[in-house]
């Protein structure tokens, strides 16, 4: 019964990783980039969500769709800014200035809401379902994180696959310069990629703050790059791959800490990323593009 | 003399020493005299630790088109071996120059080693995969370092990555202790040895370049295929700079490690990478003169700034998104492009008048 829990535990951090992870693996798939600044936007999301609940005291749903809203009008403008300006450019400028824009965000952050911890209360009010005589305890924040990144998973999917936009995503990422020749309209995919991204960010963080109720400025960060791990693990580029990337990811970090060791939980998830990346160089699901001459 | 200042290499090579030299110099006047207030002393050794480890990043991403981001990684090993093989000398060696340059030798063989070992299967990925599995890594050494442990006492050396392993004596003192890091450490890092590091990094970073060696892994950067149908072995050439570099840090590290009382291995996260990184980029990559002046800058800049209190880090941001949008956006190098054309006639002009 304990491995179930953990198991469920697993699943639920890993859904949160997953849905951070399909922000950074479609930006990745169409920029090619690595976008540094998208584990600051999961901070803001959350910070957005703590303000409108606490301050303005309205309830948990708006608070959800305020962070929303205001993640994805700074995913497109930090991608309008920074990003497209250097479009064209080594991938390593681009890089650096990702990492620029993750100090502005992390210092903004910290001159707004200063440094120290807020409790962030959760959105879900639920009482945990408890199952085989308490044995296995399921929160309602795992149930929402589980729901939520299956609609997420399953929204996206329907996306890029039926409508014009998602097409046109597909295309870009597939080769920019025919997509291009085609009519696509290749910076507002750009955009429109962003802002998708930062939407996610911003559920991600309020997810990932309802699970762990610490919320500091550097808050996105480790998640941040967690997710990216996951990313990596699935193949970069690819949404079922990042799901699947993310849910492994969570449930090797649970199991290794309740098995292994806590203390190198961190660099059990980190071997094994290696060791999967030695294996299948482009990662669980990405493609394996052959080089010619 | 005209020789070694006809050649363009030779020329920035001298100047790179020179400014280096130049600079240690009225440094180590002005601190005599006085001149400098505590707060600039103390970031002497620092950016000399910088300097050298930007330079030897830059061997990996400029000169060798690597990305890596785990250079801290590397620093955390020297830093952690220099400070255990510092006590351990400390009855058998009382000079502290020459404990210190025993420490950072070990310090840099051990990362040098470390970086054989994982370049083994790390080199055999490329471009961003290369950078996570780095990344991954540097979090790895991180995570091991922070929980080491190591001590002395009767019985000789201890040494164990958890406190149930570690049997020693009660009441012995540990050199390392787990997440709390090395603690008590003898501050013998010294300014002039960071010139030393800096030199000697810019010695063997700038041979490489300028050697057999260098132009085969300058020749992997830019055309793998081509060098590999040249009878260029890629995965040897890498491997070479990876470890160089690798050996570089940790000498860098262990300095830095030897100049502060207490160390903790939070201090060698993927941050400190990215900032050696940042420091590369913007001096240019591939440019070693770039990179000593720009780890410099960027070191002393937030600290000088430190008057604007909170604000120093978000313009720091600022200006670091600018300086990239400025040096590399298309737009912008059109405009600067055209104006550096009329700048260099203008001086061509007055160049052939003063021959004639």
């Amino acid at each position: 019964m304990q491995i179930l829990q953990y198991l469920i535990n697993g699943i639920s951090i890993g859904a949160v990783y997953a849905i951070i992870a399909l922000g950074y693996t479609m930006v990745y798939g169409i920029a090619k980039m690595l976008n540094f600044a998208h584990g600051d936007v999961i901070m803001v999301g959350a910070y957005i969500s703590f303000c409108v609940t606490n301050y303005l005291g309205l309830p948990a749903a708006l608070s959800v769709a305020a962070a929303v809203v205001v993640c994805t009008l700074l995913g497109i403008a930090i991608e309008g800014l920074a990003y497209k300006p250097l479009r064209g450019t080594p991938s390593l400028a681009v890089l650096i200035t990702a990492i620029g824009v993750s100090y502005f965000l992390q210092n903004a952050a910290q001159l707004i809401w200063s440094s120290s911890p807020k409790n962030f209360t959760s959105v879900v009010a639920m009482e945990p379902i408890s199952l085989a005589d308490g044995q296995l305890v399921i929160t309602g924040e795992v149930l929402l994180t589980v729901c939520v990144s299956a609609l997420v998973m399953v929204g996206l999917t329907l996306f890029t696959g039926k409508t014009r936009t998602g097409k046109a995503m597909r295309a870009v990422s597939e080769d920019r310069a025919a997509a291009q020749l085609m009519g696509i309209n290749v910076n507002r995919t750009i955009s429109t990629t962003f802002a998708i991204g930062s939407a996610l960010a911003a559920v991600a963080g309020v997810l990932l703050c309802s699970t762990v109720p610490t919320l500091m400025p550097t808050t996105g960060s480790m998640p941040g790059i967690r997710a990216f791990t996951a990313a990596v693990f699935g193949g970069i580029g690819s949404i079922p791959g990042a799901m699947l990337g993310g849910i492994l990811l969570g449930i090797i970090e649970t199991f290794s800490k309740a098995y292994l060791s806590t203390q190198f939980s961190d660099a059990i998830v980190f071997s094994v990323l290696i060791i999967i990346l030695l294996v299948k160089p482009a990662g669980l699901l990405g493609k394996q593009i052959q080089e010619k001459v | 003399m005209k020789k070694i200042l006809n050649n363009k290499t030779r020329r920035t090579n001298l100047m790179t020493y020179l400014l280096v030299i130049v600079t240690f110099g009225v440094m180590q006047s002005l601190s005599s005299a006085g001149m400098l207030g505590s707060s600039m002393k103390g970031f002497l050794v620092p950016i000399c630790v910088y300097v050298s480890l930007a330079v030897s990043l830059n061997l990996l991403v400029g000169i060798c088109g690597e990305l890596s981001l785990g250079h801290a990684g590397f620093m955390g090993i020297g830093a952690f071996t220099g400070i255990l093989v510092a006590a351990l000398l400390k009855e058998k060696i009382p000079t502290d120059a020459l404990r210190l340059l025993c420490a950072m030798g070990c310090g840099g063989l051990m990362a040098g080693v470390v970086g054989f070992l994982i370049g083994i299967p790390v080199l055999r990925l490329r471009g961003d995969y290369l950078a996570i599995v780095t990344l991954a890594f540097g979090e790895i050494m991180k995570n091991i370092i922070g929980n080491l442990y190591a001590g002395v006492d009767s019985e000789g050396f201890h040494m164990a990555i958890s406190t149930s392993k570690m049997k020693m004596e009660a009441g012995a003192k540990y050199i390392i202790n787990g997440p709390l890091g090395a603690t008590g450490v003898q501050k013998i890092a010294t300014f002039s040895m960071g010139f030393v590091l800096v030199m000697f990094t810019l010695f063997v970073v700038l041979n490489l370049v300028n050697s057999k060696e260098g132009r085969a892994i300058k020749a992997v950067r830019d055309n793998r295929i081509a060098a590999e149908s040249v009878g260029i072995n890629v995965t040897v050439f890498r491997m070479k700079a990876f470890v160089v570099s690798a050996f570089l840090a940790g000498m860098a590290g262990a300095l830095f490690g030897l100049n502060y009382s207490s160390v903790t291995a939070t201090k060698f996260n993927f941050n400190t990478s990215i900032n050696i990184l940042v420091f590369v980029v913007l001096g240019g990559m591939g440019n070693i003169l770039g990179s000593v002046i720009s780890a410099t800058v960027l070191y002393v800049l937030p600290e000088a700034m430190r008057s604007l209190q909170d604000y120093r880090m978000i313009l720091y941001a600022v200006v670091l998104i600018l300086v990239m949008l400025f040096t590399w956006s298309p737009k912008v190098k059109e405009v600067t492009s055209v104006m550096s054309d009329k700048l260099v006639r203008i001086f061509r002009k007055k160049e052939v008048g003063t021959n004639e």
